[in-house]
C-alpha cells in the first residue's frame, strides 16, 4: 500500500502543468508517479499532448483551445490542477504496477570502458569489484529524458557513486553506458557528455523504425549482463 | 515539380506544429519557432495550419523553382528577390518555372517560412514532419537542407504561370509581435530567486547571445542569484522554459528543446510571446514582464482568436481572386 504524500503543482507554461512530490531520486515515490502516467493516460480528456513522469513529478502538456472547450469559464490550469489532485487521491486505491524486467548485456572491458579504471582507483576498489557492484542491482528507469531513449535509472551503490566528468568529452560513443552520481544511463546516441563511462552495450537503445522506438520505457527494471569483449562483437554484427 | 536548393543556407529545415506524445520517451517536440509566421504563410495559400513550411535562418538558401508554384513567404525579412525582383513578405506570389528565388539582406527578424500551395512532399515520422536532426528523421531525410536537393511539391500540376505576380493583398501580421517585450509567468524557483534578482528580471534588458539556435537562447545580462542554494533532479522542461544557469545568466528553452532539465526554472514564457521571441536575433536585447496564468491564458485566446479571423480574410480573399480570374 502506498502512502499519501504532499505534492506541490504549478504550471510550466501556459500550455502545462506538473504535479511534483520533490525530493530525492526515490523508487517508492517514482512508482507513485508511474501509477500516476498510467492513470493520467487513460484521461478522457481532449486535448492532451504529451505525459511526462520524472523522478518525483509528472507533467502534462495540453493545447489550451481544446481544454477550454470543454470546461466553459475557468480557466484550463485551475481545471487540470482539479483533475490532478484527484488523481493523486485516487492512487492509494489502485495496485502497484510493475515495470517490464529488462537483461542489458553490457561488456566492461577496458577499451570500451574509457573511465572504469580511474573510478576503481578512486573508489580504492579493484575493477571486477566495481563491476560487481554495478551488476549486482536491479535499476529503476526513473524517467527518460536528455536524448531519445536516454534512460536515467539508479539507484547505483554508493560504495561506486561518482560525480560527472568534471569536463564533459565532445563525443560519448553510442551505447556507452554511464555513472553519474547515484545514477546509471545508455546514451542512445553518439552524443556530447560528461558522464563516467565504465562499459558499453552492444544493444541499439534507440530505433526510429520501431514502434515505439526506444528499447527502454519509464518504469522499466534493469539489470546488466556483464559479457565478454568478443560476444559484444558477435552482439553488435548481428545487431541484435 | 519542386524545388532545387542551388545554395544551402545556415541551416534550412522543414518544420510543422511539433511531434507530440513521445516526449515520455525523451524525443522531443521540435516544430516551428515561429508558429504564427508558419500560421500566416500557410494561410495565405490556402493551405491548413498544420502543413509543414521551410523555416530557414540568415543567411537563408537559394532556390530554384523548377516548376511555376504559388508560394508565400512569412516571419523575418531577409530581403527576398525572385529573379533579382525584390518580393514582398505576407502575400502570395505566383512564380513562373526556373525562377530562383534568394535573399539578399538581414533586414528584420530571425527565420523566414517558405510556404508552396498545398505543401511539400516530405517525410513524415511519429505523426510529424518536423525534421529531427538528432533521429536523422522527419522532414527532407532528416536533416537540415544541402546543395542540390530536390524537393518536390505536393501539388503535381503545373501552374502554367509565366510571370511573376504578387496577389493583390498582404496579410497584415503587426499586432501578433511586440517590439521586444516577452511575458512570462513565474516558474517554480521565481520565489527563491533573491528580491533583487526578481526586480532585475522585470527592469532590465538582456541580449540574446551567440550560442543561441532552435535548441535555447543564451541570454546576456546582469548576474541573477538565487537566496538559498538548489539542487533539483530534472523533470519535464518546455518550449519557452527559461532557467538559470551555474554561472547566474538565463537560457530560454525554443522548440528544439530537450524534454528534461534540472535547472531552477524562475519562469515559463508565455505562448503570446514566443513568435517575438522566436523572431529576436543575436545580438537584440529584450525585456521580461511577469504575467498570471490566468492574463497568459485569456491572452492566448484572444490571439489565436484575432489569428483565425486572419486565416479567414485569407481564404475568403484566395476565394474570390480565383473565382474572379
Amino acid at each position: 500500500m502506498l502512502q499519501a504524500a504532499t505534492y506541490q503543482i504549478y504550471p510550466i507554461g501556459d500550455q502545462a502543468i506538473t504535479l511534483d512530490y520533490g525530493g530525492f531520486m526515490s523508487d517508492r515515490v517514482n512508482q507513485q508517479i508511474m501509477q500516476l502516467f498510467h492513470a493520467l493516460k487513460e484521461w478522457q480528456i481532449d486535448g492532451i499532448l504529451d505525459i511526462i513522469p520524472a523522478y518525483h513529478s509528472i507533467s502534462i502538456v495540453y493545447e489550451l483551445k481544446k481544454i477550454k472547450k470543454q470546461i466553459g469559464n475557468q480557466s484550463a490550469y485551475n481545471y487540470l490542477e482539479k483533475q490532478l489532485r484527484h488523481a493523486a487521491a485516487n492512487l492509494l486505491e489502485q495496485r502497484v504496477e510493475t515495470g517490464r524486467e529488462m537483461v542489458i548485456p553490457v561488456c566492461y572491458d577496458l577499451s570500451l570502458a574509457p573511465d572504469l579504471a580511474e573510478l576503481a582507483a578512486m573508489h580504492k576498489m579493484s575493477i571486477d569489484e566495481v563491476i560487481d557492484v554495478h551488476c549486482a542491482v536491479k535499476y529503476r528507469v526513473y524517467m527518460i529524458g536528455f536524448l531519445p531513449g536516454f534512460a536515467y535509472m539508479g539507484k547505483v551503490a554508493d560504495s561506486i557513486a561518482t560525480e560527472r566528468k568534471s569536463t564533459p568529452r565532445l563525443k560519448v560513443p553510442a551505447g556507452s553506458v554511464g555513472i553519474a552520481g547515484n545514477q546509471t544511463g545508455i546514451y542512445p546516441f553518439e552524443s556530447p557528455g560528461g558522464w563516467q563511462l565504465i562499459a558499453q552495450t552492444p544493444v541499439s537503445l534507440f530505433d526510429a523504425e520501431k514502434e515505439p522506438p526506444t528499447y527502454l520505457q519509464p518504469g522499466d527494471i534493469v539489470s546488466f549482463k556483464p559479457i565478454g569483449l568478443e560476444e559484444f562483437h558477435d552482439l553488435k554484427n548481428n545487431k541484435i | 515539380m519542386g524545388i532545387r536548393i542551388i545554395k544551402p543556407g545556415l541551416s534550412d529545415s522543414f518544420q510543422d506544429c511539433g511531434r507530440y506524445g513521445f516526449q515520455h520517451l525523451g524525443i522531443p517536440p521540435g516544430g516551428v519557432m515561429d508558429e504564427v509566421a508558419a500560421t500566416v504563410a500557410n494561410a495565405l495559400l490556402g493551405n491548413a495550419s498544420k502543413e509543414p513550411v521551410l523555416e530557414m535562418h540568415f543567411p537563408a538558401a537559394t532556390i530554384l523553382f523548377e516548376t511555376s508554384m504559388m508560394m508565400s513567404l512569412a516571419g523575418a525579412d531577409f530581403g527576398a528577390q525572385i529573379n533579382g525582383v525584390d518580393v514582398a513578405m505576407h502575400q502570395a506570389i505566383l512564380v513562373p518555372a526556373k525562377a530562383e528565388l534568394r535573399f539578399i539582406k538581414h533586414k528584420k527578424g530571425a527565420r523566414v517560412y517558405l510556404a508552396v500551395e498545398e505543401g511539400f512532399k516530405i517525410d513524415e515520422w511519429l505523426g510529424s514532419y518536423s525534421t529531427s536532426v538528432v533521429v536523422n528523421r522527419g522532414g527532407f531525410c532528416g536533416r537540415n537542407l544541402k546543395k542540390n536537393d530536390f524537393i518536390a511539391f505536393n501539388n503535381p500540376e503545373d501552374l502554367e504561370i509565366d510571370t511573376l505576380t504578387h496577389l493583390p493583398w498582404i496579410a497584415s501580421v503587426g499586432e501578433f509581435y511586440t517590439n521586444n517585450m516577452i511575458r512570462f509567468i513565474a516558474g517554480n524557483e521565481y520565489p527563491v530567486l533573491e528580491k533583487i534578482s526578481q526586480k532585475t528580471i522585470n527592469t532590465k534588458s538582456f541580449i540574446i547571445s551567440k550560442q543561441s539556435s532552435r535548441m535555447g537562447y543564451h541570454l546576456e545580462g546582469q548576474a541573477l542569484l538565487l537566496s538559498e542554494k538548489m539542487e533539483c533532479l530534472s523533470s519535464a522542461v518546455n518550449f519557452g522554459t527559461i532557467q538559470l544557469l551555474p554561472n547566474a545568466q538565463l537560457i530560454v528553452l525554443m522548440a528544439d528543446h530537450q524534454t528534461t532539465g534540472g535547472y531552477p526554472r524562475v519562469g515559463h514564457v508565455a505562448t503570446t510571446s514566443l513568435p517575438t521571441l522566436a523572431q529576436a536575433s543575436v545580438g537584440d536585447s529584450i525585456r521580461f514582464e511577469l504575467e498570471t496564468i490566468e492574463a497568459a491564458e485569456a491572452n492566448y485566446l484572444q490571439q489565436q482568436q484575432n489569428l483565425q479571423q486572419l486565416v479567414n480574410a485569407c481564404n475568403f480573399r484566395l476565394q474570390e481572386y480565383f473565382r474572379n480570374e
